[in-house]
């Protein structure tokens, strides 16, 4: 039974984890058919620029700040002299992200080599919690799994409560009429985009907390979004905690129960959703 | 290497040879003639695995050029006969089952073209970019499975002394009849693709790509014919799997990680689409990258050099190398003409 809850408690930060990562992969792709398989390499970049900022500043808080707003900016610029010279053109866009990962990667270890990171969150986040059954807890996972929550709900008023996100809704919708009533499609999509890229970076500082950063991670953590955004259904926020929640489980119910073939378990969710409902569990085309 | 000749003799069956054009015929005497004036590095290190992994990349070529559908499954096709060739027939670790190679090599191939057969049913069901991500999840899932299996696949180890079958008293294995060899199969797999590209499939797998409704509504299975795409592109792949495996001498699950599986991508998308023998041009470019970047920039950054090469022509040039050169004919016909 506590082994049971333990599991299930650890599957549920890690579905926090990637929800986080997979919401902002959605949202892009979903809203702006905009394919972005940089994604993984824009978590990966968060966290180490987040490693270097807490190092050099000593705030763990300026260092989430940093991993946010860094590869908000980086999100920005990719959108502005990227993917808005290649609308529309689906495999264009895979091809140059594909490269683009592959030249961050790169760049990544050569700049911070290819060294295992490790950093604390201040003390207020971490230690351990009593919780009943379980005995004990890492703070620190139940303060991922309370973010990701907060951001999740955030992300969903924002796109279906403010005028913004019905801005961004009907630019999917219909582009053209959009603009036709005076609404700076560009600059909504841009945006999009920045956040998007941004929840990219934060998930990077936060989840290398929890866990550590080393290269490679990029390509686990892009493949975590692929998986989940197939499984949840494109640019839904709903889908996206769905996914997430789906295979977060199964990755830490098959590590604990049968460690051998744990990863095999997410592909089984994987085909048995595309065989019976292509276009993800939550996702609207057909 | 009288033997090779007459192997790839059938590829260029009559009413192909007809076809043949004199650049193909220059090409093709200066791949023959190759060996006498390189070195054995050049042979097998360029040469040779220039022209495997061009059969890698060509199975990608014919799915995605021909198809539309882009596949980042077929290292893992190539290496599932890779892995088939090394549990059936011999490897150092004597888990082999020490079958004979006329019976090894063909089980080789078709498991490759099962495996290839039931990712093209699963993939089929999606479009575009949803084939990228599908096709990537059954390579990685391929991966991990190996990885963590030791019944059968022996895990992170994977098989070491994997060497090609000795037939007709020949070490397949030396320079001279390796490179012939690969180029023997690298022919037949050009051949086959450009004979393939011209008949009925190939017409109404190319028109599906360019219209899927239209070949539905004039009554074309359009899942059956991409399946049908999937199980034939297994069959280069598969024998560049092999080739792969004799030339490194073992498989383990890093040969068919998730970077294997771009940079196929990337020998298909530098070569270009458009014709059979863009991949073997992409493989050339990876290949001499490869090996010389050392020279170019220090040693460690290679990814950054291929990564980058890749970049400029999906940035620059769509259709890769290819299209430079028919860009650059068009702008020399148009000078002519004027």
């Amino acid at each position: 039974m506590k082994l049971f809850l333990l599991t299930f408690l650890n599957g549920l930060t890690l579905a926090a984890l990637y929800f986080l990562v997979a919401s902002g992969f959605s949202l892009v792709f979903g809203l702006m058919r905009n394919v972005n398989l940089a994604h993984g390499s824009l978590y990966l970049l968060g966290a180490y620029i987040g490693y270097s900022a807490i190092k050099w500043t000593g705030s763990w808080y300026l260092g989430v700040a940093a991993g946010f707003f860094a590869i908000a900016l980086v999100g920005l610029l990719l959108q502005l002299l990227i993917f808005r010279h290649m609308e529309g053109q689906d495999m264009r866009q895979t091809m140059v992200t594909i490269g683009l990962s592959i030249v961050l990667a790169d760049i990544m270890l050569w700049i911070w080599s290819g060294n295992t990171y490790q950093f604390e969150a201040p003390e207020i986040l971490t230690g351990a919690v009593a919780l009943p059954l379980v005995k004990i807890y890492p703070m620190y996972r139940l303060v991922i799994l309370g973010a990701s929550i907060a951001i999740g709900i955030g992300l969903w008023l924002f796109l279906n409560k403010t005028p913004i996100g019905m801005m961004i809704r009907a630019g999917v919708d219909d582009r053209a009429m959009l603009a036709a009533t005076g609404v700076n499609v560009p600059l909504v999509f841009a945006v999009t985009f920045a956040i998007g890229a941004g929840l990219a970076g934060f998930a990077g500082v936060v989840g290398g907390t929890a866990l550590s950063i080393a290269p490679g991670e990029d390509v686990r953590y892009l493949l975590a979004s692929l998986i989940v955004t197939i499984v949840g259904g494109m640019g839904s926020i709903v889908g996206a905690a769905i996914g997430a929640l789906l295979i977060g489980m199964a990755e830490q119910f098959g590590l604990a129960y049968s460690p051998t073939y744990g990863v095999v378990y997410t592909f089984l969710i994987m085909v048995l959703v595309l065989a019976f409902r292509p276009q993800g569990i939550m996702g609207k085309r057909a | 290497m009288a033997a090779d000749l007459t192997q790839a003799g059938p590829a260029g069956a009559p009413h192909l040879l007809a076809q043949v054009r004199p650049h193909q015929i220059v090409l093709g005497l200066f791949l023959l003639a190759y060996p006498l004036i390189a070195s054995d590095f050049w042979i097998v290190q360029i040469g040779a695995q220039t022209l495997f992994l061009g059969l890698i990349g060509l199975s990608l070529m014919l799915l995605a050029g021909y198809g539309g559908m882009v596949s980042l499954a077929q290292t893992a096709i190539a290496g599932m006969a890779g892995y088939m060739f090394a549990i059936f027939g011999e490897n150092s670790a004597n888990l082999g089952l020490g079958w004979p190679w006329w019976l090894v090599l063909p089980v080789s191939v078709l498991f490759a073209v099962a495996f290839a057969t039931i990712t093209g049913f699963l993939s089929v069901r999606t479009e575009g970019i949803y084939t990228i991500m599908i096709t990537l999840a059954i390579a990685v899932a391929f991966f991990y499975f190996c990885q963590q299996n030791y019944a059968i696949f022996n895990g992170f180890n994977g098989f070491a002394g994997l060497k090609p079958p000795q037939v007709f008293g020949v070490d397949w294995r030396a320079p001279y009849p390796f490179y012939y060899l690969a180029l023997a199969v690298a022919a037949l797999g050009y051949f086959g693709v450009l004979h393939l590209s011209r008949s009925t499939f190939g017409i109404a797998l190319q028109a599906i790509r360019d219209n899927p409704r239209r070949m539905a509504a004039l009554g074309f299975n359009v899942r059956a014919h991409r399946v049908a795409a999937y199980a034939l592109a297994a069959v280069p792949a598969a024998l560049g799997g092999l080739f792969l495996v004799w030339f490194n001498g073992r498989i383990s699950p890093g040969t068919i990680n998730v970077g294997a599986a771009i940079n196929i991508l990337v020998i298909a998308i530098l070569g270009g689409l458009g014709r059979p023998i863009g991949p073997f041009i992409g493989a050339l470019i990876f290949v001499l990258l490869d090996n010389f970047a050392i020279d170019l920039i220090s040693r460690e950054r290679f990814n950054l050099v291929i990564g980058g090469a890749f970049l400029a022509v999906v940035l620059f040039s769509p259709d890769g190398v290819l299209g430079l050169w028919d860009k650059l004919k068009r702008r020399l016909a148009k000078r002519g003409g004027a």
